[in-house]
């Protein structure tokens, strides 16, 4: 197939993301735009993992962040009791994979063979569960305060990774080279290599037969395939890789707890971000959680100046107010779904094929 | 011999009598029958609340086929606005049996009101273009939902908002060592005349029958001359303004509220329909009773469970009854 | 006079075309015959009349009005009732209540009640009962007894014989018989010795088209275009 000129925009959209997030440390040399990069990477992997269900199965999960949850939980346990240690960190995140696989069959098994709207409901019903448990368990898990605890020694911003003749950290391009980097290429690395083993999936004959799933049920029963055995499967995969990008997210910010990683509020961005970047493209997950990320960043900051700038209307400054945010992306959200369901990734490319 | 006791079970009411073993168990349990009875009296009540939010999201289910997400807003509008109805009749709800009445009276009306209204509002703009793609009417339900909670947040503010309420519901009826909160028995009665009220509706009206006829088969209903979309609007108008009476009676019974009230009472009111079965009126209210007695008495008897226990309860019943104690007809 | 005319009657579901060109008409009176084999397009066809799928804008006119566009309550009120394959009743309402959701005003004329009692005694006797709880052939007595509950100028009815017992095959034979005198039946059907009892004209539709249409009486003689059609064995 002749690539389009839609695929083209979106595919080189892609390089200068996967550019810019590769080169980050070097091109914005300040700590809040590495954060920006870590998280764009992190909810990089969530989003697509999370694209794997709603995208190409079709089924709607609310639990997406609890396995996100389990997965920054138990690395952040582990470090915590047992120190800050390579051990730690994989004894955390296989346990978050273990309980997260555990969990995905038990809820997979009860209500994949119901309809959407039930499995819907149940994952939302499991989610807030593990919300107040999480809450309530504050010896293990800190509460609402979540818990505190120290990386691995490599990526301490104090360790040198090379050292110039005087014993001072060596730079590159004016970039120290310290632990704070190698976690930040850490975080990179396994997001990348998560990413492209779910590109992988999609293309396989496991993506061809998911989409059969998606576009006709019973006629994909009829052929023969196992459709609550797929979903159980695509669910319990998506649960898989949402957790290890959790565990890797719990490494980097050096903090857990529910604002972080099992809050409602980050289910509802990554909904934003699969919505927007376009569902049943694993390249809507790159651009939808790139655009996101960046917005919470630096659209707040915008908003506070438009606030202030309405002070005299009624209504409007408190709608405008940095922190009633998310009404206007409701409202994207619902203009999107609305009108353009494929989201900005499957619109261009759609847009492209009828050129 | 298993076969002769589950006849016998059904009956004497089949899974109707869920609620009454648990209050039996749960008497046991206890072991003081004065707490027994305080308890059971605020499960009940709870219930009832309970009811009325989940009665029309079950209801619309059951004869449109769509679930909406966004159904707490209404609870949560409901709250706050029979909040500020009361906050500002504040003067006549000391003002004597006649004015705190008339008070209570016009800030379940507003509610109510305000339901009804939004109900359209959110049938037509919202869920119409929807109808039968459930991926896209959970979004856009949960999108509205996202809307309506930050509305609610400018509107009025973030912090917890008193509700004060008519002196008569204050206070608590002593028989004995057994202790009634007035207000729960209240809501109780309340809840009650409504599912009276809602079974009146559907089993002696033509309204009625045409809502029953239409969950089992909306074609049929459509063939025999019969425009179900204003039917649906009805009983989408119907189902919002119970679930803001929910959420104003709710209101009145937390006596502080916060915007996420919406969003707590909404897991208990998808696992109370869960349970029930989706589209049933009876097995919603059968539900919300068994919710509330469960919670009640888990509250009691191991704190730590109350919320993880109406998970178990679901799962257990799911593990049971796939579609719910008491699913509509299909 | 012609009561019911499908001119070209295309009906796209989804993206696929099921009717490609349905042409007939209906004359007033008496029971029209739709035969052809299982997905022909039979039940598209009727489906299509009642609005329950979209056909082709134009292409549906009865008592001389374009009815292609209209939302099926709307037609239904024109006086066209419909009885579905799958019968279509409510099977949570009593029989009483099945029947006085069918009537306009929600009151029973006495006399099309009794006449509703002859043709089908077993109605009476189960009045109260729910109708999930009847036999077979009773929720097919209901469903058509649903249709003339009021005056109707025409009944779409698809195949009510399938699945019943040949003694309930023959009473329902003479049902639609009574009916069929001051109302037209639309009849869609497999069973072709019941479709030769009753019609007067007919149509025979596979993939989509028309393919034959004629006199019951001369397609009934004709035995070598029955087998060429329907696949039937002489």
């Amino acid at each position: 197939m002749k690539p389009t000129y839609g695929t083209i925009a979106v595919k080189s959209a892609m390089l200068v993301i996967a550019a810019l997030l590769l080169f980050a440390p070097f091109l914005f040399q300040d700590i809040r735009a590495l954060e920006v990069a870590a998280r764009i990477c992190i909810f990089i992997v969530l989003v697509a993992s999370y694209d794997l269900l709603i995208g190409y199965t079709g089924i709607v999960s609310f639990a997406h962040t609890m396995f996100f949850g389990f997965g920054a939980y138990g690395s952040a346990i582990a470090l915590k009791q047992m120190g800050p240690g390579w051990d730690s960190v994989a004894l955390g995140t296989v346990a978050g994979v273990a309980l997260s696989l555990v969990v995905a069959t038990a809820i997979g098994l009860i209500s994949l063979r119901v309809k959407a709207i039930f499995f819907a409901m149940i994952t939302l019903a499991a989610a807030s569960v593990v919300l107040v448990l999480a809450s309530q368990l504050s010896q293990l898990t800190g509460g609402e305060d979540g818990i505190t605890y120290r990386a691995p020694d490599l990526f301490k911003t104090a360790t040198k990774l090379a050292v110039d003749g005087d014993g001072k950290v060596l730079r590159w391009f004016g970039v120290k080279l310290n632990g704070k980097l190698a976690a930040y290429y850490f975080v990179f690395a396994t997001s990348l290599v998560l990413f492209l083993i779910m590109l992988r999936i999609t293309v396989s004959p496991l993506g061809t037969v998911l989409k059969a799933i998606r576009e006709n049920e019973a006629r994909a029963e009829a052929i023969g395939y196992r459709v609550v055995a797929y979903r159980t499967f695509v669910f319990c995969l998506s649960a898989v890789v949402a957790s290890l990008a959790g565990s890797v997210y719990a490494v980097w910010l050096k903090y857990t707890g529910p604002d972080t990683a099992l809050s409602f509020a980050i289910m509802i961005d990554i909904l934003l971000m699969v919505v927007i970047g376009g569902m049943g493209t694993m390249w809507g997950a790159v651009i939808g959680a790139t655009l996101m990320v960046m917005a919470q960043y630096y659209l707040r900051d915008l908003m506070g100046a438009a606030s202030e700038a309405t002070a005299a209307i009624p209504l409007l400054p408190e709608l405008l107010a940095p922190d009633r945010w998310l009404f206007w992306l409701g409202i994207i959200f619902i203009l999107l779904v609305y009108f353009f369901p494929k989201g900005i990734a499957g619109t261009l490319m759609a847009r492209g094929q009828r050129a | 011999m298993m076969n002769r006791v589950s006849e016998t079970l059904g009956r004497l009411g089949g899974v109707n009598l869920l609620p009454l073993a648990l209050a039996a168990v749960a008497f046991v349990l206890i072991g003081a029958p004065s707490s027994w009875v305080t308890l059971t009296v605020a499960g009940l009540s709870m219930g009832m609340m309970v009811f009325l939010m989940a009665s029309g999201l079950s209801l619309v289910f059951g004869l449109m086929d769509v679930l909406n997400f966004g159904h707490s807003a209404f609870v949560s509008f409901g709250a706050f606005v029979a909040a500020t109805v009361l906050a500002a009749l504040s003067t006549w709800l000391d003002g004597g049996w006649m004015l705190a009445s008339a008070a209570l009276a016009l800030a379940l009306l507003a509610a109510i009101a305000f339901g009804l209204a939004a109900g359209l509002f959110f049938e037509t703009v919202i869920i119409r273009p929807v109808y039968r793609d459930h991926l896209r009417q959970i979004l856009i339900t949960m999108g509205a939902l996202i809307v309506s909670e930050q509305i609610i947040l400018a509107v009025w503010g973030g912090t917890p908002v008193s509700v004060p309420r008519p002196s008569f519901l204050e206070g608590a009826w002593i028989i004995g060592d057994v202790s009634m909160e007035i207000y729960r028995l209240f809501a109780m009665g309340l809840g009650a005349v409504v599912f009276v009220g809602l079974m009146v509706l559907l089993n002696r009206t033509r309204i009625g029958l045409l809502i029953r006829a239409g969950v089992e088969n909306r074609e049929m209903v459509e063939a025999l001359g019969f425009k179900i979309n204003r039917l649906f609007i009805g009983v989408f108008m119907l189902g919002s303004a119970l679930a803001a009476l929910g959420g104003a009676m709710w209101a009145g019974y937390e006596t502080l509220i916060t915007p996420a009230l919406g969003g707590e009472m909404m897991i208990v009111v998808f696992i109370v329909v869960i349970i029930g079965g989706l589209g049933s009126i009876e097995g919603t209210l059968l539900g919300a009773i068994i919710v509330g007695l469960t919670a009640n008495y888990i509250g009691y008897l191991a704190p730590k469970l109350a919320l993880a226990s109406n998970m178990i309860l679901m799962m257990a019943i799911l593990m049971w009854r796939p579609s719910g104690l008491r699913p509509a007809v299909k | 006079m012609t009561l019911l005319s499908l001119q070209n009657m295309k009906t796209q579901i989804g993206q696929y075309h099921v009717l490609h060109d349905i042409s007939f008409e209906v004359p007033q009176g008496g029971v029209f015959v739709l035969l052809g084999r299982n997905g022909a397009g039979k039940t598209t066809t009727l489906r299509s009349i009642m609005g329950l799928w979209q056909p082709q804008p134009g292409s549906v006119t009865f008592k001389g009005k374009d009815i292609s566009t209209l939302a099926t309550a709307d037609i239904a009120r024109l006086g066209i009732a419909y009885v579905p394959e799958n019968m279509g009743i409510f099977g949570g309402l009593t029989v009483e209540e099945n029947l006085v959701l069918a009537t306009a005003k929600g009151r029973f004329d006495q006399t099309r009640l009794r006449r509703i009692y002859t043709l089908f005694p077993a109605l009476e006797q189960f009045w109260t009962k729910q109708a999930w709880s009847l036999s077979g052939g009773q929720k097919q007595m209901l469903a058509v007894a649903r249709a003339i509950i009021e005056p109707r100028d025409l009944i779409l009815i698809d195949e009510p014989t399938k699945g019943l017992a040949p003694s309930i095959v023959a009473a329902m034979g003479e049902a639609f018989r009574e009916i069929a005198q001051d109302t037209t039946i639309l009849l869609v059907e497999q069973n072709f010795n019941f479709a030769r009892s009753l019609g007067r004209d007919m149509a025979v539709i596979d993939d989509g088209r028309v393919v034959h249409r004629g006199t019951m009486a001369d397609f009934a003689a004709d035995t070598d275009l029955q087998g060429q059609l329907l696949g039937l064995s002489a």
